[in-house]
């Protein structure tokens, strides 16, 4: 007896990739649609991941540029459920305590609509507000002018206003010139300045701004500010906001509203990502439908070259060699539909990205994901059919023409 | 270099493909398998080639149990000592004649390159060294089943199994596949070749029957 000196040979790796690739070459119609579906479903999961982290670095780069050391007071209600008022002094007191860098306000200046032209009925408001505003207050706020000039001393007293990025557009403004004015409370205004968006003080962008001795003298301001902003040192935000009612209305602390405009816009990024999830489970569904695409094609490959299997074994394939092949072709199926689909759904979060002006991000933990998800699918899709290929009697696989 | 002693084999239906045969053939052996459709030839062929295993009985090949080898050392035994060629030729298509000649290598743990230097020295032997790059629909019948036969024999197996090589060829090629296994044959192969062709079996220097899974007659003269 021999039995021991006669031993099957392993297969290179190099013959595991091109056994693989023979269906993939004699059915290569067959094979790019089922890598398709795992196509389509990788690009889904990756592009959804790609678009909501480059929305959340486009967020954290606002963020960046704009401080998370903000924080403004406003008036709350009263206790009879009444609109509450800040104490003329807020500001000053606000700007009083230790950590407070810098600290400017806005005042809403009520019944004061804005218009482009006097032909308006009255009854338009546009949804815009009349703003008396500090000189100080694109340093607090981060305001940023898109053009034009802010107020200074002198245009804070004249019929001058800088209109928030919405409201010029509403108005249909598009540049500050000292011909180009609105209607603010009935009185004419030249525009010289437009700000752009303001993410950190939203209310700016419906607004008109005008200056706060102009507000008192012209358009009956009453001086009580309606928002007041401050920035602190970054470690004492917490500190300063503990104290910040109570010292802008120390008679009635529990009118006051405090918020970090920063805070709101992390808020609206974690309401995002619970869609962002949702998303993804539909990717994922995406990729199993995918997965059973690959396994279909799998078990008609199968069934197609039974012959091919049984001259395989004739020729000294051993049960694990059928299987390896099997498996190899599924994995490199899966593996084309998964590369094709990474690089959509990656070129995808880049237009997407582009669209949006955010940093197209994709993280490498997606790509590594995408890989192993692809893989598993491969394997799972393939094993059933490589088992049961493997198992094939080589005279039954050959008894087929 | 191929021992059955009483061999049967009952397939799952029943049906008793070959009942009790026992059968010697030396190395260096050309011995032609006849018999009527459903005699169990093919299945006797399986068994030879260790594609199937006996219901009962004993099987050598080649000096090996084969009831002693596992599956992966029969597929070993297969990829080293046993060559086969098949009515249908069994060639990949698309595939041109070198790389279905050297793939008959794949399992025999040779690298690439070598085997396809093996294929093009079988190629040249076989008569279709100006073949080489021809798929298999670029193929006569003849020329495919030449290559078939390189594929076999690309190794250098010791037993050379053919299951109706000439089934479905015209009578010119079959006479040069024919020419082909004989001519491997003196090179020192043992050939065992089924055949339903009176005259090719006739022309053979062992003839053996079969009828009803049984040895009917052996014939070792020229003529039936
Ligand atoms: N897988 C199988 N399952 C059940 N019965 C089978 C199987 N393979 C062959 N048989 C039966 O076994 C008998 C012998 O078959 P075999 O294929 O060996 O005949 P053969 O001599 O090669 O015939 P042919 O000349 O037509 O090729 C036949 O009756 C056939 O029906
Ligand atoms: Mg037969």
């Amino acid at each position: 007896m021999r039995a021991e000196d006669i031993h099957p040979a392993g297969l290179r790796p190099g013959d595991v990739l091109r056994g693989g690739a023979v269906g993939l070459r004699t059915r290569p119609l067959r094979a790019a649609l089922s890598a398709l579906g795992i196509a389509i479903g990788i690009a889904a999961m990756v592009a959804v991941v790609g678009i909501s982290s480059s929305s959340r670095a486009d967020l954290d780069r606002t963020l960046d540029s704009l401080g998370t050391n903000l924080l403004t007071v406003s008036p709350g209600r009263t206790m009879d459920g009444g609109l509450a008022k800040l104490p003329a002094r807020a500001e000053d007191m606000v700007a009083r305590i230790g950590p407070v860098a810098s600290v400017s306000a806005i005042g809403r200046v009520a019944d004061a609509n804005v218009y482009r032209t006097d032909r308006i009925p009255a009854a338009e408001t546009g949804g815009l507000a009349a703003y008396a505003v500090r000189t100080d207050l694109p340093a607090a706020t981060g305001a940023r002018l898109r053009d034009g000039t802010w107020l200074n001393a002198a245009t804070a007293r004249h019929p001058a206003v800088v209109l928030g990025a919405t409201a010029a557009e509403r108005l249909g403004v598009g540049r500050a010139a000292p011909e180009v004015r609105v209607l603010v409370g009935g009185q004419w205004f030249t525009v010289v300045g437009i700000l752009q968006p303001a993410p950190l003080a939203p209310e700016l962008d419906i607004g008109a701004l005008v200056g706060w001795p102009a507000a008192q003298d012209r358009l009956g301001f009453d001086g009580h500010a309606t928002t007041v902003y401050t920035r602190s040192a970054d470690a004492a935000v917490e500190d300063v906001r503990s104290v910040l009612g109570a010292t802008a209305n120390p008679a009635a602390p529990n009118e006051v509203e405090v918020s970090r405009p920063s805070d709101a816009l992390a808020a609206k990024r974690a309401a995002g990502e619970a869609f962002t999830r949702l998303l993804l489970g539909v990717g994922a569904v995406a990729l199993l439908v995918g997965g059973v695409g690959v396994a279909n094609t799998m078990v008609i490959s199968v069934l197609e070259r039974l012959a091919e299997i049984g001259l395989r074994r004739a020729l000294g394939a051993t049960r694990g060699h059928i299987r390896t092949q099997f498996l190899a072709e599924s994995l490199l199926l899966s593996a084309l539909g998964g590369a094709a689909g990474a690089l959509l759904g990656a070129g995808v979060t880049a237009s997407y990205a582009a669209s949006q002006s955010w940093p197209p991000v994709v993280p490498v933990w997606t790509l590594a994901g995408a890989l192993a998800a692809t893989l598993a699918t491969g394997t799972l899709a393939g094993l059933y059919p490589a088992v049961h290929a493997g198992r094939l009697p080589p005279t039954t696989a050959l008894a087929t023409p | 270099m191929i021992e059955l002693t009483n061999v049967t084999r009952t397939y799952a239906g029943g049906v008793t493909a070959l009942a009790g045969v026992s059968l010697t053939v030396a190395a260096g052996e050309l011995v032609a398998v006849t018999g009527p459709s459903g005699s169990g030839k093919s299945t006797l062929l399986h068994v030879l080639g260790t594609l199937d295993r006996p219901t009962s009985g004993g099987v050598r090949i080649a000096g090996y149990d084969v009831a002693a080898l596992s599956d992966a050392g029969l597929s070993a035994l297969r990829a080293h000592r046993i060559g086969f060629v098949f009515q249908q030729f069994h060639l990949a298509g698309g595939t041109t004649a070198l790389d279905n000649v050297a793939d008959g290598l794949l399992y025999t743990g040779l690298r690439r390159a070598e085997r396809r230097r093996r294929a093009e020295r079988v190629l040249h032997r076989v008569g279709l060294g100006h073949r080489m790059e021809h798929r298999p629909h670029e193929l006569s019948g003849g020329e495919r089943q030449r290559v078939a036969v390189a594929r076999a024999v690309a190794g250098d197996p010791p037993l050379l199994l053919a299951d109706e090589p000439t089934g479905a060829l015209d009578t010119a090629s079959g006479a040069a596949v024919v020419e082909l296994l004989r001519e491997l044959n003196g090179a020192g192969t043992t050939v065992v070749v089924i055949t339903h062709e009176r005259e090719l079996a006739a022309a053979l220097p062992r003839q053996v029957r079969l009828r009803d899974g049984r040895l009917e007659h052996e014939g070792t003269v020229h003529g039936t």
